[in-house]
């Protein structure tokens, strides 16, 4: 195996054998879950901030549960209610967290990029990207495969499964940092991806993208799906302009019972929330056993346990010890 | 420590050469067997006693000795799993990567539970391995069963049931297997 990297701040970051050491580390932690007492000393003595400049529960509570489950302490940063509203710049408030004494620090920005800049200025601190504006949310994407790979059944083991598995993403393409995670950690497995969205929600180009096609027709391509993942519209980013209307939008791209008919049986139906019930998916649809949203939820804390396993457990002490 | 650690750990690359063979498949063997009756002979009847195998190293030897239980007593005894990385003590010192997920599915509540291992050094893995099964319930007796006990502790721990005493110099490496117990140096190719 390779070894992890430092900072986790792409799915880009991390190749085959490094996306299937997460996916393994994260059984190990899933079991932990499920005990009564769902903690384990792992991280103890660390200690782990989440600075958020943009508004999240789930990837928040999720990363500080993690965090908690192995021990180490857990500082909350909310942009609202810090010095960054007296005017503080990013680099004193990262220089702060940094005098404190951080182990990591997961950060959301609605920046593409902050993550991989603070990164450049912390020493000893392993950087998480909990989400980029339009760049990039790797946890996401590996908990997303996790949640693939438990759904597929058959051998837990290995990332066999995801060899020319059918992925279809659908939806706001352009301003989705969850979109970007999906492709390149599908690619990375030798998925087979196809983006559908209208062309005013796919990006002004993608060439370069790992991606097998693209298409304006939801129905054309639910027949050849065995992995359906929805996005929201991003109102706040300005989605909305994107679209004629809402109605509109959901007529051609909204997964609606009918469609979801049209799926192979065992296809699975996967969104990263906040999902908009009779927007990108039909609350019906939502509720049907082949919809893993609530699993991606569970998986999240268990994959983010083993993402900071992973960065903070692989012998950094040892190179600052022996230099 | 098992294979996946090792490719981990510095030297980095390196591999286990075998220098010379201490125990033979049959004498492995005969251990299990002998290991099988002392278990046996101290639990009388066996009730409650379940064999626990630390990942990976262990995993096997518990399976065989449950067998050998099977066969000489008529008592089916469960076995479990245990992976007792996230609780040991040189996290951050050294790259520590769990091996397969922990697998014991029944309360170790007022159970005898016997921690198979193949090779005993230091004793960390063994106090991880404590710390870990209060997770799965307060056992009445936990006792120790290992293939090889190669000396050099450092924590006040000793094993119940031995394979082999075998003296090593520290930097040695002993590797467990069914077909028999090697002694050699992990040398970088």
């Amino acid at each position: 195996m390779s070894p992890f990297p430092t900072h986790l701040l792409s799915m880009d970051d991390l190749d085959a054998e490094a996306i299937a050491d997460v996916l393994s580390v994260t059984d190990s932690f899933a079991e932990v879950g499920r005990r009564a007492n769902p903690k384990v000393p792992a991280l103890r003595g660390r200690t782990v901030a989440t600075l958020f400049f943009e508004d999240s529960t789930r990837t928040r509570m999720s990363f500080e549960t993690a965090a908690k489950r192995m021990s180490a302490d857990v500082l909350s940063f909310s942009a609202g209610s810090s010095s960054v509203k007296k005017g503080e710049s990013l680099r004193d408030t990262i220089e702060t967290i940094q005098a404190i004494g951080m182990d990591a620090v997961i950060i959301r920005h609605g920046s593409s990029g902050v993550p991989a800049r603070v990164a450049e200025w912390v020493d000893h601190c392993a950087v998480v990207n909990a989400g980029d504006g339009w760049h990039q949310h790797p946890t996401q994407a590996l908990l997303d495969l996790y949640t693939v790979r438990q759904s597929l059944g058959g051998g837990d083991e290995g990332t066999e499964a995801f060899d020319g598995l059918r992925v279809t993403i659908v939806g706001d393409i352009r301003h989705s940092r969850v979109a970007r995670s999906q492709i390149t950690a599908y690619a990375a497995l030798g998925a087979e991806v196809t983006l559908v969205a209208p062309a005013t929600l796919l990006p002004p180009s993608l060439e370069g993208w790992p991606i097998t096609g693209v298409s304006h027709d939801l129905d054309s391509v639910l027949a050849d799906t065995d992995v359906i993942s929805l996005l929201r519209l991003q109102a706040e980013r300005g989605s909305g302009a994107y679209v004629p209307t809402m109605r509109e939008y959901s007529a051609g791209y909204s997964l609606t019972a009918r469609r979801a008919l049209q799926l192979p049986p065992d296809a699975i139906i996967l969104h990263p929330g906040p999902m908009v019930r009779g927007g990108e998916i039909a609350s019906e649809v939502a509720e049907l056993p082949s919809a893993r949203i609530t699993d991606q939820v569970g998986n999240g804390v268990a994959v983010r346990m083993a993402v900071l396993f992973l960065l903070l457990g692989q012998g950094t002490r040892e190179a600052e010890l022996h230099g | 420590m098992a294979e996946r650690e090792r490719s981990h750990t510095r030297p980095r690359g390196a591999v286990f050469v075998p220098r010379v063979q201490v125990m033979s498949a049959d004498d492995v063997r005969r251990a299990v067997t002998r290991m099988a009756h002392e278990i046996a002979e101290r639990n009388r009847g066996l009730h409650d006693v379940v064999l626990v195998g630390l990942q990976t190293g262990g995993v096997g030897i518990a399976h065989r000795l449950a067998e050998t239980l099977g066969e000489v007593e008529g008592a089916e005894v469960p076995v479990g799993t245990l992976d007792v990385a996230f609780y040991r003590d040189d996290i951050g010192l050294r790259p520590v990567l769990p091996e397969a997920a922990t697998d014991i599915t029944a309360d170790l509540t007022g159970s005898t539970v016997v921690l198979v291992d193949d090779v005993l050094f230091t004793g960390r893995t063994i106090r991880a391995a404590l710390n870990a099964l209060g997770e799965y319930g307060r056992a009445q007796v936990v006792e120790l069963a290992v293939m090889v006990d190669r000396g050099h502790r450092e924590l006040p721990i000793r094993p119940d049931y031995v394979g082999k005493n075998l003296p090593t110099n520290r930097d040695e490496m002993v590797d467990v297997s069914d077909e028999g117990v090697s002694l050699g140096e992990l040398v970088i190719r």
